[in-house]
């Protein structure tokens, strides 16, 4: 029987700090035995327990992308006891990672689509994972047009700056990154916030286009009208959700809405799902 | 089936009998109330007990149980990295068991045994368990167990069924695991005919001596959102006098939901869980402060609803309760789940109206 409980043990590589409020910081992690990369083989939009032994599990969208080989990065928030501690550890040290867990992106469904990425601040981290494997020259051509909606409250928040700007540059890819506000006259993206970059760049709503967002509740809360108006139907809105985790197996019994468990059932529903669950997220 | 007889003194030698194959767990009176506990050489199980205040279920599933260990001394190979502990799962039978308690371990594992993931500490621990049931003769006035997917004769999740015949019991041994035990006690009395309806009479008897039941035939047909959205004609009102104490769920023997934590002794860490209910609001409250069920409503209506709707579409095999009656005489502001699975089943979208029935 295998015990799903027990985490793989991981060294952290690397570890980055990415916004200028030092609250987000990226963690790069490598497999102490080589064999459990493989049985740690992922899809983009599913999420793993990071386990610090003796303190606690918490349960983070996986950064990295399939198509990345020899590491797992994770980029972190801080903000409870274990993710206050991660913050605190240093590369070298020991510690465990138990997953993947639950659902991912419905590449096969998008295959041959069009596909919008929104995503705010920090929960950008399973898009990032999502934009490196379309992005793979193995995989660029499974998809027709990517655009990629990305918002945070100042320039020093964005994630994954570098990427960011490469991205912008390439020709394969619709880059729409976007600020709140700023005081820098050099910042040549857009100020807005999501809904409204989203309303102007977007493409409109077709049956070839499906929209992932993954964002703070607020962005969701508005960016939903104005997808509805440009012609979006709910099973073409692809959410990911966070909810309270323990066991991350569908065993503990917190993180349900209705009958799904958003950690094994989820975390990915579209929005025709929820629709028929209860909001409780 | 075979059924034999097993006269009382030879019940008692018998158990004697099976202490070094099997670690004896059995109904023990301990001041006021019973509870199932290890029995000592020469204890025996008080059998006349009508049944535990808490439910059996800590004998599969521990309150506290640790799952992993770890050296946290900077030293050793394997510092810092989780293992499972070295635990033993001797033989257990637990002894004289309710029917409906046993019935809940059923239920229960559609947690915790499931396609993709099985959970080893509750299936070891239920694997090595023989289950030797005693039937219910004398109902409670709040038992409804017939009308719950179970009974007081119900035997679909145990190994032996006792039935109390006066000087002797009638035992139906109903698996191998069951003869095996009967063989290993020295209980092998054969019976006539007359001893599988004997107990088939005693059977009806018990049934009908139960008063109370729940309606539970509209729960799968109904409306999942419209259930959750009746908060003023079920939620609100129910709620009213909630104090989320958890005392329902944890003398439930189907409540399993748990909590993990990490603790440090020494050199040593440990991976513990513990029992959780969805009563309190730590239990679904995010680092961030927010609480997608932040009022006493929201966890109440979580409570009844995993029970009466959740289960029922998710596993589509009945409700998440056997009958046992635990929370209906231990909640202090009388909250009644027979009640409320008859709102649940009765309600009326349309007219936002259920039934109310007296309870």
């Amino acid at each position: 029987m295998v015990n799903p409980y027990i985490p793989y043990p991981v060294r952290i590589d690397e570890i980055k700090t990415e916004t200028e409020d030092k609250s987000l910081k990226t963690f790069k992690f490598v497999f102490l035995n080589p064999e459990d990369e493989e049985k740690f083989a992922y899809r983009a939009g599913q999420f793993a327990e990071l386990s610090i032994p003796g303190l606690g599990e918490i349960p983070i969208g996986i950064a990295s992308s399939p198509v990345e080989k020899g590491f797992v990065k994770f980029t972190v928030f801080k903000t409870g006891k274990v993710t206050s501690h991660l913050h605190s550890m240093k590369e070298g040290d020991i510690m465990g990672i138990r997953g993947p867990l639950g659902n991912w992106y419905p590449w096969d469904l998008l295959e041959g689509k069009n596909v919008v990425i929104i995503g705010g601040g920090f929960a950008f981290t399973t898009l990032r994972s999502s934009i490196i494997y379309m992005l793979d020259p193995e995989n660029r051509k499974k998809f027709k047009d990517i655009h990629v909606i990305y918002g945070a409250r100042s320039p020093g928040m964005l994630l994954y700056k570098e990427e960011l700007e490469q991205w912008a540059a390439r020709d394969d890819l619709n880059m729409h990154i976007t600020v709140d506000g700023t005081d820098d006259p050099e910042w040549k993206h857009h100020t807005g916030f999501v809904p409204t970059i989203t309303e102007q760049e977007a493409p409109a709503g077709t049956e070839d286009t499906y929209a992932i967002v993954c964002g703070p509740p607020v962005m969701i809360k508005f960016t939903q009208p104005v997808l509805d108006k440009l012609g979006y139907t709910d099973d073409r809105i692809i959410m990911s959700l966070e909810n309270r985790m323990k066991c991350g197996i569908g065993m503990c019994g917190r993180c349900n809405i209705g009958k799904e468990f958003v950690c094994k059932d989820g975390p990915v529903f579209t929005l025709r799902q929820l629709n028929q669950t209860p909001k409780e997220y | 089936m075979k059924v034999i007889k097993i006269d009382k003194n030879e019940w008692a030698s018998g158990l004697e009998k099976l202490r070094s194959a099997y670690e004896l767990i059995g109904p023990v009176k301990e001041k006021f109330y019973h509870a199932f506990q290890s029995l000592e050489s020469g204890q025996q199980p008080d059998m006349d007990y009508i049944n535990t205040r808490v439910s059996p279920k800590y004998v599969i599933y521990p309150q506290s149980e640790l799952i992993l260990e770890c050296s946290l001394n900077e030293n050793d190979e394997d510092y810092k990295i989780y293992k499972e502990p070295e635990k033993e799962y001797k033989a257990k039978a637990i002894l004289g068991i309710r029917p409906c308690d046993a019935d809940s371990f059923s239920l229960v594992r559609r947690n915790f045994d499931t396609e993709e993931y099985k959970d080893p500490y509750w299936l070891r621990a239920y694997e090595s368990t023989t289950f030797v049931g005693l039937a219910c003769d004398q109902p409670c006035p709040t038992c409804f167990c017939s009308s719950a997917g179970s009974g007081p004769y119900s035997d679909s999740n145990l190994d032996i069924l006792l039935a109390d015949n006066g000087d002797h019991y009638l035992a139906r041994l109903l698996t191998d695991k069951g003869e095996k035990l009967a063989e290993a006690a020295g209980w092998s009395q054969e019976t006539g005919e007359e001893a599988d309806q004997q107990i088939d009479q005693k059977k009806q008897e018990a049934e009908s001596a139960i008063q109370s039941s729940v309606n539970t035939d509209k729960l799968a047909s109904q409306s999942l959102l419209d259930l959750y959205e009746a908060a003023d004609a079920i939620w609100e009102k129910e709620a009213f006098s909630c104090i989320n104490c958890g005392t329902c769920t944890f003398v439930c023997p189907t409540c399993w939901c748990f909590d993990v934590q990490d603790e440090v002794s020494g050199k040593k860490g440990y991976r513990i869980r513990n029992w959780d209910s969805c009563m309190y609001p730590l239990f679904t409250m995010h680092a961030s402060g927010h609480n997608p069920r932040g009022t006493k409503v929201d966890r109440l209506r979580q409570r009844f609803m995993h029970k009466l709707k959740y289960y029922v579409d998710k596993y589509e095999n009945g409700i998440q309760c056997t009958g046992c009656g635990r929370c209906v005489q231990l909640c202090p502001v009388n909250i009644d789940i027979r009640r409320i699975c008859n709102m649940l089943n009765s309600y009326d979208p349309e007219s936002c109206t259920c039934e109310v029935t007296a309870s």
